[in-house]
């Protein structure tokens, strides 16, 4: 088994395995952020850039670095090889620009998006992003359009990882999702909108790391942070049915598919399960869910508040000296009703 | 004058025809091959004649073939990158439309070579007329069973194929060439793997550029030894070099490889000296994506010696004082010319070319054409030079293909040797503003420059 070492770590993982992978097993801060590569979904990775690292040693056999910044969801290890990921400067200034660039066209409209709260690019960008954007011209802006009657895509947030499209391709049958124009005018489009129909097709919404591709039965029905995840399933014929449940006091407000501590599902869901199965007597209650993040969804419900502070002057440790940071007032109130 | 290898006939009438080609020596080569010669033997003199490929990286043909994978029962393609796009460069289609049998020569012995038995010219939907000169081309070396089934009654069978593109510059990468090929979106494939082990359709395939495939001709015919006699070092034989911009004598020219730039530019053999008898300024040597060079660095390298038109000689000093070979598409630049204006034009073709898969090349480029017409329009800043800078620093080796560093490396360059003249256009900014203020109020064209 290939040994590599990732920030001065080392783990040996199977034949084959990527770096972003190996840092994954290795786990913690040194595992690089991935907004395009999707475990579970073949050929996924290589376009946001964001997981770039820095080759200082290819391997035993050629100890030479590599010449550029790699993405290490597409670059597999070798027997020796050495990784640096936050312990290179270089490293973390490249990974800022790119979530410079995501950001530029990206609308900001966390206020009233659906995904705020669970949104990868929001997490990115307050983890490695800088505070102010140096750009200021246009953003680039899409019409909103329907897929089908339960997802709405809202191409202006999109950042194109193309995972929505692999899932099209290796989830249902028929491909009529892809992508079409190109450069920063290169859209996601359905050949015939309403086209997508297929019992699967609801998982492109889990996948999409942004708020571009939106349940339209959850739409504007509570931010979900003042929603509440419990584990239930039930017998599908369709999917495995098991699903995690967001309560909005005694109310299913969605069902989504159960995700991993990277935001990645663990088992695709139907779209019965997902669209059409909403009150708690059609599911078998497991419990509430453990959200493995330092996020508001789990501090409101399950976490102490102590907790989330003490994440919070973690963080402000990283930050210039005298820069505020803190909860909004009443964010954490859970009878605001915004 | 230089000894000439592909382009010796060019102007003989009825080139383009089987019938004239062939009573100038044409397909010798491919009789001498297929009688005399095992593929191996071609694969041999390929590496011997030290060619180096001529769609712009430069990398030895004979190694790229020599990694062409052969797993049993699994076919092998040889596919010609005729995608022609880079802003300045304008041979390929010069050899194609001239000497069609040229480059159907080189494919039926590459694709000996290589064991291809099927082959395809991808070439640039602009191109279509091209395209035709090709088809006819094919159609005469099919009726003389040059091509199709046991050619020459040698055994060996080929099947050449011309698929027209769509119109996009990236195509003209060789993986997203593929996928274009394949009947998909024109993609850049994320690599590994490489063409040469999973590359048309999943199979091992070459790419090559059509003046490579071209340049195999004299090599099977006079040996690789006497092609790499020719040239300087490891630029070796000819180059095919598109030289356009405000010289006397624009137009396509072959040169043995060594020939000194000033020569080049000034010798009535090839470009004539700068038109109107003014100043040079600056030169973009090997297409639009590689460094610019202002005339002192063009004519020498940053240690005073003469720069000649070799991949070496060309990149001497590195980035900080030199530039690439490229394409060959050679655009020269007089004393009138405006650098910030001409980075402007070739940022809005990367722009546009974009494919938009990978974040820094999808935003970046949109945001450097952005800041360089706001310079233009006399609204530009000293900071937005910076930050131009810094874009382009940003973008630079980060993306999945090449177009990434090719946007980038031209903003790098102009920045490098002429950030005065930037600062000129943020100096003036309330000048231009009011020249373009009244000649829009009076409904007048704009002065260009
Ligand atoms: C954006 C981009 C455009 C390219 N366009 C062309 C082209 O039009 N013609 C070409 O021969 N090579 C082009 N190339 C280079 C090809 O990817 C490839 O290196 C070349 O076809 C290999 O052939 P050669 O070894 O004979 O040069 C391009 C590369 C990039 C990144
Ligand atoms: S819609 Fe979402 S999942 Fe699809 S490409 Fe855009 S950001 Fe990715
Ligand atoms: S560098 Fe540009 S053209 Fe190349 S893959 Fe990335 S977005 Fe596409
Ligand atoms: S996660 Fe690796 S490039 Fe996007």
């Amino acid at each position: 088994m290939p040994k590599v070492t990732i920030d001065g770590i080392s783990i040996e993982v199977p034949e084959g395995t990527t770096i972003l992978n190996a840092a994954r097993m290795i786990g913690g801060e040194i595992v690089p952020p991935a907004m395009c590569y999707y475990s579970k979904l073949k050929t996924s990775g290589g376009y946001c850039r964001t997981c770039i690292v820095k080759v200082s040693k290819g391997s035993d056999k050629d100890p030479r670095p590599m010449p550029k910044p790699v993405a290490s969801c597409r670059t597999v290890v070798m027997d020796g090889m050495e990784v640096e990921n936050i312990t290179s400067a270089e490293v973390l200034e490249a990974r800022a620009g790119v979530v410079e660039f995501l950001l530029i066209n990206h609308p900001l409209d966390c206020p009233v998006c659906d995904q705020a709260g669970e949104c990868h690019l929001q997490d990115l960008a307050y983890e490695h992003g800088k505070e102010a954007s140096r750009y200021e011209f246009k953003r680039r802006e899409f019409e909103k359009t329907d897929i089908g009657d339960k997802v709405q895509l809202h191409m202006t947030r999109c950042i194109l990882c193309y995972r929505c499209v692999k899932v099209a391709d290796q989830l249902t049958d028929g491909r009529v999702h892809g992508v079409i124009n190109r450069g920063d005018v290169a859209e996601i489009s359905t050949y015939i909108q309403n086209a997508i129909d297929n019992d699967f097709s609801g998982n492109v919404i889990d996948v999409c790391p942004v708020g571009a591709l939106t349940d339209k039965t959850f739409r504007f029905k509570s931010r979900v942070w003042y929603t509440k995840p419990v584990d239930a399933h039930r017998d599908c014929p369709h999917c495995t049915g098991k699903v995690r449940l967001w309560y909005k006091g005694d109310d299913v407000a969605r069902v989504t598919a159960r995700k991993d501590k990277y935001g990645e599902v663990e088992e695709w869901i139907c779209n019965e399960c997902r669209f059409d199965k909403k009150k708690t007597s059609d599911w078998v209650i497991e419990g509430p869910t453990h959200v493995d993040r330092h996020s508001v969804i789990s501090a409101n419900h399950y976490e102490s508040i102590r907790a989330l502070k003490a994440s919070i002057e973690r963080q402000k440790k990283s930050l210039p000296h005298g820069t505020k940071v803190g909860l909004g007032q009443g964010a954490l109130d859970p009878n605001n009703p915004n | 004058m230089g000894k000439k290898l592909l382009l010796q006939h060019d102007h003989v009438p009825g080139i383009h025809t089987l019938q004239v080609y062939r009573d100038h020596g044409g397909y010798s080569a491919l009789r001498k091959a297929l009688s005399s010669m095992t593929p191996e033997q071609i694969v041999e003199e390929v590496k011997t004649s030290g060619l180096r490929g001529r769609g712009g990286a430069g990398f030895p043909t004979g190694m790229k073939w020599s990694f062409l994978a052969k797993p049993p029962g699994v076919p092998r393609y040889v596919v010609c990158n005729a995608d022609e796009s880079e802003p300045g460069t304008f041979k390929d289609r010069y050899l194609m439309e001239r000497i069609p049998h040229l480059l159907i020569e080189g494919m039926i012995l590459s694709s000996y070579a290589l064991g291809a038995n099927t082959s395809y010219i991808y070439i640039r939907g602009e191109y279509y007329y091209v395209a035709n000169i090709l088809e006819m081309a094919i159609a005469e070396a099919y009726a003389a069973g040059l091509l199709g089934k046991n050619i020459l009654g040698s055994g060996f069978d080929c099947d050449l194929y011309v698929q027209i593109g769509a119109g996009a510059y990236i195509c003209g990468e060789e993986t997203a060439l593929l996928e274009s090929l394949e009947g998909k979106r024109g993609n850049p494939r994320i690599k590994p793997p490489f063409p040469a082990v999973a590359g048309l359709y999943g199979c091992p395939t070459v790419v090559n550029n059509v003046e490579t495939i071209a340049a195999v001709v004299p090599i099977v015919n006079d040996g690789g030894a006497a092609y790499a006699a020719i040239g300087v070092g490891r630029s070796t034989g000819t180059k095919l070099i598109s030289a356009s911009g405000h010289i006397n004598r624009p137009g396509v020219y072959e040169i043995e490889l060594g020939v000194p730039v000033e020569e080049f530019i000034y010798s009535d053999e090839y470009c004539g000296g700068i038109r109107n008898g003014r100043r040079m300024k600056a030169v973009v040597a090997g297409g639009s994506s590689v460094p610019i060079l202002p005339a002192d660095l063009i004519l020498k390298t940053s240690n005073g010696e003469p720069r000649l038109m070799t991949y070496e000689s060309l990149a001497d000093g590195g980035f900080a004082s030199g530039t690439m070979l490229g394409s060959g598409g050679f655009i020269v630049m007089d004393e009138d010319t405006s650098i910030v204006k001409n980075l402007w034009n070739f940022t809005r073709f990367y722009h546009h070319e974009s494919c938009g898969q990978c974040s820094p090349c999808r935003e970046g480029t949109g945001w450097m054409e952005k800041i360089l017409h706001k310079i233009l329009d006399g609204h530009g800043t000293l900071s937005d030079v910076d930050l131009l800078w810094d874009i382009q620093a940003k973008i630079e080796g980060k993306t999945i293909c090449p177009l990434g560093d090719a946007a980038a490396w031209p903003v790098a360059s102009a920045i490098r040797h002429f950030r005065s003249e930037f600062e000129e256009y943020v100096k003036r900014g309330s000048s231009i503003r009011d020249v373009k203020h009244y000649f829009r109020l009076n409904n007048l064209p704009e002065p260009v420059a």
